[in-house]
Parts: structure tokens; sequence; C-alpha cells
């Protein structure tokens, strides 16, 4: 039961003078005080500071250290105060929580200490008020990844039974872990430098021997070259093969685009080994020799910043995408118009309207190389134009990349924010859980047999009170509130399983209501195994049955509700009238009461549990011939 | 008949006298920044039938949850449905509102509050008798009808929820109406009135047993 509204018992107990008057049962009696207790203030020493509240108020949870007997353990005999040897701040707000209903976490408070104070108390965390409970969690979270790290740390250095491979996965992927991967690291990235170095300088034009021209360095000092070619490789080689080795998902590994970089970066060169003697591939082997520019990509394992930019632009593909559309709409556009513009003009470079698109393009982009230029007026007016729409269209890309780098940067943080949400949906579900476990011990208690019939016989409750788990005042006078409904209607609480499996086996059909038509169980809002609905539903095609059943299905309906065997169990008889053969879903069977007036041949009805446990007698169906009423028995 | 409540002294602003020409808003704000202090100890000691120690506690329970001293509808609903975690107790605790709030102002001040509790708890059984009366008669003209009972009841029925056993009919309530109009409704009429309602209760044995029931709620 909620904190505050602990205090308005008495009047939900006053408000049930509404059932008296129509309720057919006797009512329980009511779990008396053992004395007439005054609300009396107690004393709380925390560390010396004393704290005075009503014994009412720490009654409310039961369940925790002070609202419990368990305090009874600190309990000072001399000075008549309970003592706790523990931090008086904390504690300020754990009294709070009893006062209020609500728990705060205060800022300046350090997560663990307070942690420890809330695992004292018996409160768990989850009851935090929404207002500080953010905070709260955003604190444990960062204290749960120091810890983390810490361990991982402590883990790196501690665990000798790592594989090899791990370890060297390990390495790969964070050189700080030892030195080796440091040298790794230093070693492959000096390499890679190297080789892009030397596919530069391959192509500069070393000096000139007298008597030959100039030529590149490659081809004057091909040896060399192909020595420093060929280490890189190797070196380059053995680090994937490495990699695949320790990859812990090869396949995976071989898909990632670093992996595909290293692929695309040696493979000319293996290619170039096979194909050397072939003078018609030559050519194409010296186009593949442009790809060993992409070594300079293997550079970004090295740096964290390159792979982000690469992330950025991928992900703004379609912005891209949608940009270079439109650029291209426009260059079309333009060319189209320079080129008609220029038609007339003599010795124009613009032959053609492709021809025009290189025009277009270095004037939009501001660049104006100036090998083209428009010689006619109508061009020129065109041409400047089309420069000034180019300024505009520049400034197009960089908000769009701009705006993708903060969204992405964004959704970052909103998958924190994700992951928050859903611990945040546990937290509810855990709250709700402890709330319905309100309805929980009421059920629980009567299972257990308690206070019902030792009440009523004995009028006593120190049996009640001492049986099973010490139940509070409180929560007694709850359970006796709910057991005069109980009696005010004439039905149970069960909880819902129960009441499903009840439902499945015991199988109420909704009773025929006023009108002589009967409603099946077809549709799902008459039966009981759906909500009380308000009105009944009938089928639409429900013929009526004969008066005289009718008026005897009634009589036994009667008969039933008022009498006084409180569970009716199994045992009621139910006449389903079936125009089809439709149940309801779960395809309930009735039962036949053995008090049935019913002048239809029945099969044995089994004799009433006396307490509403499922008779296991096998199912059987009789259909009457003459009415399409089929009578079933458990 | 339900007992006049005297007039409260409040702090700020007077929800009975006309602020209620200004825009929901405001009117809203108006009546949280209320503050509703009740009459002193000793003329509630004077007009309920409690001691000043179950006095205090009352209010301290009650100030505790509506701080600004009122209970709303709302509120009321809310506090009550505490206690039936698995039906729905609004229409019954709407009635109950309507039983408390004896002058019709749409909130229960703590006055009506002790009141209607000085009689449930304190009063005879005839008063007791009454007071039921008085909540089941829902248009207070004196007597109650089939509707006004089946309102009742069914109100009544909704608090115990959907896990019942044995399974819950739609036509329960119903049938209970009809068994206590015929207990109760003597000369046949079609509605109670209260004398019928008082006599045939104190024919009861269970009801009069039952009204005894309310002696040490407190």
């Amino acid at each position: 039961m909620a904190a505050g509204v602990a205090a308005w018992l008495p009047f939900a107990r006053a408000a049930a003078i509404g059932w008296m008057p129509v309720a057919n049962l006797p009512m329980p009696m009511a779990p008396a005080e053992k004395s007439k207790r005054q609300d009396e203030l107690i004393i709380l020493n925390v560390s010396g500071r004393r704290f005075q509240t009503w014994k009412n108020t720490l009654d409310r949870y039961p369940d925790t250290l002070l609202g419990s007997s368990e305090k009874e353990f600190f309990y000072d005999e001399e000075t008549k105060e309970y003592f706790f040897d523990r931090d008086p701040d904390v504690f300020r707000c754990v009294l709070n929580f009893y006062r209020t209903g609500k728990l705060h976490y205060p800022r300046y408070e350090c997560i663990s200490s307070y942690d420890e104070e809330l695992a004292f108390f018996g409160i768990i965390p989850e009851i935090i008020g929404d207002c500080c409970y953010e905070e709260y969690k955003d604190r444990k979270r960062e204290n749960a990844e120091r810890l983390m790290d810490d361990q991982e740390d402590n883990k790196d250095s501690k665990q000798p039974n790592v594989t090899f491979r791990e370890t060297m996965w390990r390495a790969f992927e964070n050189p700080h872990t030892s030195t080796m991967a440091l040298v790794f690291y230093y070693v492959t990235g000096f390499f890679i430098a190297v080789s892009v170095i030397t596919n530069v300088v391959e192509t500069v034009p070393c000096g000139a021997t007298p008597n030959q021209k100039d030529m590149p360095c490659g081809e004057r000092y091909t040896v060399a070259f192909f020595c420093i070619d060929t280490a890189c490789v190797m070196i380059f080689t053995v680090e994937y093969l490495m990699r695949l080795f320790a990859a812990p998902s090869r396949y995976r590994f071989m898909r990632s685009v670093m992996s595909i970089i290293d692929v695309v970066a040696i493979l000319p060169y293996y290619i170039g080994l096979v194909m050397t003697n072939n003078e018609d591939v030559s050519g194409a082997f010296v186009t593949l020799r442009v790809f060993r520019v992409f070594r300079i990509f293997k550079f970004s394992r090295h740096s964290q910043g390159l792979r982000i930019l690469g992330y950025t632009l991928k992900s703004c593909a379609s912005e891209l995408g949608f940009l270079l559309f439109s650029l291209t709409m426009a260059i079309i556009i333009f060319a189209t118009v320079m080129f008609y513009a220029e038609k007339g003009s003599t010795s124009s470079k613009f032959t053609s309207i492709p021809a025009s698109f290189w025009y277009t393009i270095v004037t939009m982009t501001t660049l104006g190389y100036g090998d083209m230029v428009p010689k006619t007026i109508a061009g020129k007016i065109f041409g400047s134009i089309c420069s000034l729409s180019g300024v505009l269209v520049i400034a197009l890309p960089v908000p769009v990349i701009v705006s993708n780098f903060s969204r992405i940067y964004h959704q970052n943080q909103r998958a924190d924010k994700r992951r928050a949400q859903k611990v945040q949906k546990a937290r509810l579900a855990r709250i709700r859980i402890s709330k319905t476990g309100t309805s929980r011990p009421f059920l629980h208690s009567k299972r257990n047999g308690l206070p019902n019939e030792a009440l009523d016989l004995t009028g006593s409750i120190e049996e009640g009170n001492h049986q099973g788990a010490a139940i509070s005042l409180l929560e007694s006078q709850h359970h006796h509130l709910l057991r005069c409904l109980e009696k005010t209607t004439n039905h149970k609480f069960v909880d819902e399983h129960l009441y499903e499996q009840n439902c499945l086996e015991g199988a109420l059909q909704s009773y025929p209501s006023h009108s002589p038509s009967l409603s099946s169980s077809g549709s799902l809002t008459g039966t009981c195994c759906s909500r009380r609905a308000r009105k009944s539903s009938h089928l639409p095609n429900a013929s009526a049955p004969p008066g005289p059943l009718c008026g005897l299905q009634e009589l036994s309906a009667v008969h039933i509700q008022h009498s006084d065997r409180p569970p009716l169990s199994t045992s009621r008889s139910s006449l389903n009238l079936m125009p089809k053969e439709v149940l309801c879903k779960t395809n309930c069977k009735s039962s036949q009461i053995t008090a049935a007036i019913i002048s239809i041949p029945t099969p044995p009805g089994t004799t009433p549990d006396g307490d509403g446990h499922t008779p296991s007698s096998p199912s059987s169906q009789t259909t009457v011939s003459s009415n399409i009423v089929k009578v079933s028995a458990l | 008949d339900p007992p006049a409540v005297p007039v409260i002294s409040l702090s700020t602003s007077n929800p009975k006298s006309g602020h209620y020409t200004q825009n929901s808003v405001e009117d809203d704000f108006e009546l949280s920044t209320v503050c509703y202090r009740p009459e002193g100890l000793d003329k509630l000691l004077e007009q309920t039938k409690f001691t000043k120690k179950e006095l205090q506690i009352l209010y301290r329970g009650f100030k505790n949850e509506c701080p600004s001293g009122i209970v709303n509808e709302e509120a009321f609903k809310l506090i009550y449905s505490q206690f039936f975690p698995q039906g729905d107790s609004s229409t019954y605790a709407h009635f109950l509102f309507e039983a408390f709030d004896t002058n019709k102002n749409g909130s229960v001040s703590f006055e009506d509050f002790v009141m209607g509790l000085s009689i449930i708890l304190r009063g005879s059984i005839n008063d007791r008798l009454n007071w039921a009366f008085n909540l089941y008669d829902l248009n207070k003209d004196g007597c109650i009808t089939k509707e006004e009972m089946l309102d009742i009841m069914k109100s009544i029925y909704d608090m115990m929820g959907k896990w019942t056993y044995p399974c819950m009919q739609d036509n329960a309530p119903k049938e209970h109406v009809e068994n206590f109009f015929q207990k109760m409704d003597r000369n046949n009429d079609g509605v109670v009135t209260i004398d019928e309602f008082i006599e045939s209760c104190q024919k009861d044995e269970n009801i009069m047993q039952s009204m005894q029931l309310f002696d040490n709620v407190i």
C-alpha cells in the first residue's frame, strides 16, 4: 500500500458502509487492535543527530528496516531511542522518503555511499523520484564505467589464460596494450609512409645524365625501387595475414573496409609479378599501379580523425548524392544555354553541349581557368548568371556535411539516451511489480488459509498476526476491507493465473439475460473469459430456445446465484446455445450443477468440490435431440 | 440530514466567492495556491464525536495527502483507488465524493471529511443507515430507484475487477439489485424510501451486525 494513503485507511474502511446494506452475506470480523495505541514519537539517533518522527510514519513501509521489526535490533534501552551508526546526511533523505513518499538523491552525495545507505535501510533505489532519477542513473553509469575501465586494465595484466590469438587481436586494435603492439604500430606506419613516398618519388625525373634525357627515377633505379616495393608488400602481406589469423570473426574481418584496403594495396604487386612478361596487358598493369596509392588509406588505422571523416562522408552519402544530382541539372541547363548562345560566334570553343559542360563546371565552381570564354554578349550575360548561381551552389554542400556531422554526433548521444530509456522501462516495470504487490499479499494470505476462518470463529487476531509473514495491523485492516467487498459481491479475488485456469476449465458462460434469446459464448465479450462488458452480446442468429426450457434455465440460474454455498466453483450449469459450433476461443467447457432443475438428459454430474479445484472427470458432450443445446460436463 | 458546514476562514483567496469569472488557467493556478485551513480543533470537537487525538491523527493524514487542505474529485478517486488495486473504484469513489461533499462545491474540505467520518464511525446505527441511504440516493430526492441502485451496484462490482472467482457475470449487479429491492421495497412501488430502508435494515441480522463493524475502525 502506498505511503500516505495508509493514513486514509480508516476512511476507506468507513466508506465500506455503502456495501453493508446490499450485502447478503455476513461480514467477517474486523481485526481488532491489540491495544488502543496512541501514536507515539520515535527518536532515531543517527551518529549523534537525533531525528524524531511518528511511529506511523515509519510503519508506512513495512518492508524496510525502519518500518519492520528489524529496527528493534538497534533499540537502546537506556536512552529509549534507536541508534544507527550511519551517515546522518543520507539518513535525512531516507527519513524524508517515509514522510513524503518520495525518495530524492542529493547531488553532492557520492553515489556509492548513497547506495550503501539505501541497501542498509532496505530501500530499493528504483523508488527514487523522477526528479532525481536521471541524475542518479547517470552517476551510477559513470561509476560503473570507471569500475569497468579499472577492471579491464587489471584484467589485461592479470589474466594469463587469454589465448594468444586474443592477445594478438587486442594488440592490433589498441597499440597501447603492450610494447610489442606499439612497435608493430610504428613499424607498419613507417613502411606505409615509405611505400607512399616511393610511389611518389618513382615518377620524379631524376638528374639527367648527359647522354640520356630526363627519365623518372623509377626507370633509372628500377632494381632499388623494386626492392623497396617488395619489402613493403611483404610487410603488408604479413601484417594482413596476421590480422586475419587473430580476428575473432574471420568472415567479418574480411568484409571490413580496412581489410579491403589492405588487399587492394598489395594486390597490384602480385598481379604485376604474375604478368611481367606479357606485353599486351602491360598497359593494364600500369593502371593497376594506381591502386598502390590506396596504401595511404592504411593510415586511417593510425588516425582516428581519418576514420571519423570517412564515416561522416559515408553517412552523408545520400545528401551528397542529391547535391550531385542538382548540380548536374544546373550544369546541363547552363551548358545548353551557353552552347546555343555561343553557336553564332565564329571559332567558338563551345562546339557541343558536352564541350560546354567543362566551361559550366569551371565557372560554377568559380575556378575560371579561362580556356573557354564566351564571346557573344548573350553568352557573356548567361556566363555571369552561371557564375553567380555557382557561388550559391557551392555554398550548399558545406552545411549539409556539417549538419550531418552534428546529426551523427547527436545520434551517438541519442543512442545513449535510448539505452537509458530501456533502463527506464525496466525500472517502471519493477516499480509496477512492487506496486501490484499490494494485491499479492492479500491473495497470498488467502491462499495460506489465513485469518478468514480464524477471525470469523475466534475473533482474535493473535493467531492471524503471528502466522506466516508478520502482517502489520494496517495490512490486516486492508485485507479485512477487501474481504468485506468479497462478501458483498459474493465473488472472490483471485490472481490472474488462477483466473485463467478457472476460465479454461470452469467455463462459466454468461447467463441468459432477461431477453429470451440466449447469448452464446461465441462472441468474446459475452464470456467470462473476457472483460465483463456492459451489455451482453447476442449472436445474430441465436435462435430463441423453446420457452419452457428458457424458463427452467432462468430458474436454475437464479437458484444458483443466491445459493449460500461459497464456492459454487465449477459446478454451475450453463447451457450453451450453439447455433454454430463456435465456443469461446479457449474452448471452454462447462460443468453442470447437480442442483439444476433441467429436464434434459444429462450425464452424471460431478459432485462439486469444496474449494473449486478443477475436477478431473472426463468431459462428455451430450446433444439433446430436439434442441440445439449442448450440455457438457467436466 | 447532513450537518450544516460552518463558514471557513481562509488565508488567501476564497474559492467560494466569485473568482470563477477568470479564465481556467488562472483558476487552476489560484486553486493550487489556495491554502484552506479548517476551523479550530475545538469547534470540530464540538461538531463531531471524535476525541482530540483522533482528530489530530485524521488531520495529519488528510494534510499529508492534500497539502492544500481540500480534496478534489480526482485526488479523491486516486486515493481511494490505492486500496483496490485489482478493480476500478472510480465510480464508487465518485458516489462517495458526492456523499461527502455536503455543500456541493466540488471539493471536500477537512470539515466535510471529518463530519462524514463522524457519522459513519461514531454515529448511531440509525445515523449510519441514514448516511448509507444518502449515499445510494444519487439525486437526493428521498427515494432510491432501481436505476440508482443499479449504478451503485455496478460501481461496487467494478471494484472487484476482472479476476474474480467465480467469473463475473454481466448481470450479477442486476440480479443483486433485484434481490435488494425484493428485500427492501415493502410496498412494491419500485422505489425504496428512507423509512422502508431503515425498517428493512433493522429487521436484517446481517446488516445490523455489519453496522457494528464501524465502531472500532479508528
